[in-house]
């Protein structure tokens, strides 16, 4: 196994971190602290951390008023009840008072496994994708977290950052990485398909690359952890220049990274437009259920095999039959 | 400006701004002006020259489409031109219909939405006691309001962490958009019920300065716990025809109805 870490073991170091470099920074949190790793920073600054008990609604509210106050605020809890049960607050006290709140879910997607739909939130991309001024990252591994984190803290104004449960591959540099509004980064070049992911996605976007190298042909591989703003750039280059877009998110396909690509590949200025083709891996518009996390995956199409194969029928009917896997 | 002066200048700039709009919330706008106009004429500390001064007193309004009433205040106090309220909801003023805190001085948080302002004071609350400031946060909310689950959890919030520098008025005028609220969604007994959670609770004639001034002073003195000051009030307060009927909680005044209205207001202030 490859060296992995937990999105939200990052999200608790730089936490701390974060409190240290700014003494004007609250962290709220929901029942959660021990899930959320929010405790690290409770242990560290307890006078700055308010747990607000098993009422999200409260707790983001609470959040905008202490941001009033010329604050710095994490507020975190799982994605379902952060974006889900908390959205109207999130729009309103948060969003349209454009209060200084970072909203920190984890626990997104399929990917928390055994406890199963209630808690698997697939929506919370399109939802803090539609309030007008939303920061939404959703970062892919420990270096990510930590770089949208510290952007987070240095931006004026909300921001939406997802993460997700499990451990995750580590390939962005801890403490170098850095990140910026629109950061998209090519990992890999290629000339045949790009595959574009977010979160908990790299080494699924690899083994793509992978089966493509054994069979001769180059696969772009694009991260894209700032969903909102979109990096237009990267995806006219992709479509002008790969035949096949592909997305891959742990969220359903209607509202994601999958619907804001395609809303650049249809409004955009692009030569390639219309042969280009996008083909979006995610939930397709249904709920998720309980299981270990990789037995949903494969079970919900998250499979390189299978998008392999999609990708060659896409390029050439028939073809899929002669790829060697 | 004497008290009982400044909240007859608040009722007629309420009465006029919604009459020239067209629209806005008379009932529950008149209801709570009292309350208002102690808190900004004589209790809190805040000044149209530092309208964003940190230590400054914080006041929410927590039932938003009273925001007339929050205006009107506000123009008075010189936080800008009372000539202002004539803007109100209109599309090239900046009063926006709900209390908008980016773009009006003085208007410490954006509300609108019920239940929310409650939260936003506790947090101003819990930063100020968090950070040992001497800011005291008042924040006025409907009966109606009540019903709304999210107070339950901000009045949690307020007693566990034992703000006492938050003071909640309710505007207890017994009626809401549909009705009178013990037939459309009772939050009864409210003093019982605010007490239960935690709070130090007053019951006053929320149009009597005295009573409003004694709550204050009552609260201020209450160690340990939040206060809330449960205030019988009359919705549409100094308009004859629009005390205690509900239609007026939404409904603008037509020419006539707000010239009887002025002329009213002027005559008992």
């Amino acid at each position: 196994m490859a060296d992995m870490k937990a999105q939200r073991d990052a999200y608790g170091e730089v936490l701390a971190e974060l409190g240290r470099k700014y003494p004007n920074m609250f962290v709220l949190d929901a029942d959660l602290t021990k899930s959320t790793k929010t405790v690290t920073f409770q242990k560290e600054f307890p006078e700055r951390h308010i747990n607000c008990g098993i009422a999200e609604g409260n707790m983001m509210a609470v959040a905008a008023g202490i941001a009033t106050c010329g604050n710095i605020v994490f507020a975190s809890s799982f994605a379902m009840f952060a974006a889900g049960r908390a959205y109207e607050q999130i729009r309103n006290s948060v969003c349209y008072a454009h209060n200084n709140v970072k909203i920190v879910a984890t626990h997104a997607g399929l990917t928390v496994g055994e406890d199963g739909a209630t808690h698997q939130c697939l929506e919370d991309i399109g939802l803090m994708r539609a309030i007008p001024g939303m920061v939404v990252l959703a970062p892919s591994d420990a270096g990510s977290t930590k770089a949208a984190c510290r952007f987070a803290a240095e931006y004026d104004g909300p921001v939406y950052i997802r993460l997700g449960r499990l451990p995750l591959t580590r390939f962005n540099d801890e403490e170098n990485y850095k990140f910026a509004l629109g950061q998209a980064d090519v990992l890999a070049d290629g000339d045949f398909a790009t595959v574009m992911f977010c979160g908990p996605f790299y080494d699924l976007a690899m083994q793509i690359r992978e089966i493509f190298a054994k069979n001769n042909l180059n696969i772009r591989v694009v991260d894209v952890p700032c969903i909102k703003p979109m990096n237009k750039d990267v995806v006219k280059n992709a479509a002008n220049e790969t035949k096949v877009i592909v997305t891959i998110e742990d969220h359903n396909i209607y509202g994601g990274l999958g619907s804001a690509v395609a809303e650049v590949l249809a409004e955009e200025d692009i030569e390639n437009r219309k042969s280009v083709e996008l083909i979006r891996i995610g939930a397709q518009d249904i709920f998720g259920k309980s299981g270990a996390p990789k037995a949903l995956l494969e079970n919900y199409g998250f499979s390189a095999t299978e998008i392999a194969k999609k990708i060659a029928e896409t390029v050439c009917p028939g073809s899929s039959a002669n790829l060697i896997f | 400006m004497e008290t009982k002066d400044f909240a007859k200048n608040m009722r007629k700039l309420i009465v006029e701004a919604i009459y020239n709009s067209g629209s806005g919330h008379p009932g529950g706008s008149l209801s709570c002006a009292d309350i208002v106009a102690v808190l900004f004429n004589e209790e809190m500390n805040k000044s149209s020259e530092r309208p964003n001064d940190p230590e400054r007193d914080r006041f929410v309004m927590s039932k938003g489409h009273a925001a007339a009433t929050l205006y009107s205040a506000l123009a008075l106090k010189g936080f800008f031109p009372a000539e202002e309220m004539k803007t109100f909801r209109k599309i090239d003023g900046r009063l926006e219909g709900h209390p908008d805190m980016k773009k009006i001085p003085g208007v410490d948080m954006t509300t609108g939405s019920l239940g929310q302002g409650i939260s936003a004071a506790c947090g101003m609350a819990v930063y100020g006691k968090r950070a040992s400031k001497n800011y005291r946060v008042y924040a006025v909310m409907g009966d109606g309001e009540l019903e709304e689950g999210q107070c339950w959890e901000a009045f949690m919030f307020a007693a566990h962490y034992k703000l006492d520098n938050l003071c909640v008025f309710i505007d207890f005028n017994g009626l809401q958009i549909d009705g009178e609220i013990t037939k459309v969604m009772s939050p009864l007994p409210i003093p019982e019920k605010m007490k239960a959670f935690g709070f130090n609770v007053i019951e006053i004639d929320g149009h009597n300065l005295d009573e409003i001034r004694a709550a204050l002073k009552n609260a201020k003195e209450t160690k340990g716990m939040p206060t809330a000051v449960v205030c019988h009030t009359v919705k549409g307060k100094g308009v004859s025809f629009m005390e205690n009927v509900a239609s007026w909680h939404g409904t603008a005044p037509n020419k006539e109805q707000y010239e009887q209205a002025i002329k009213e207001i002027e005559a008992n202030g």
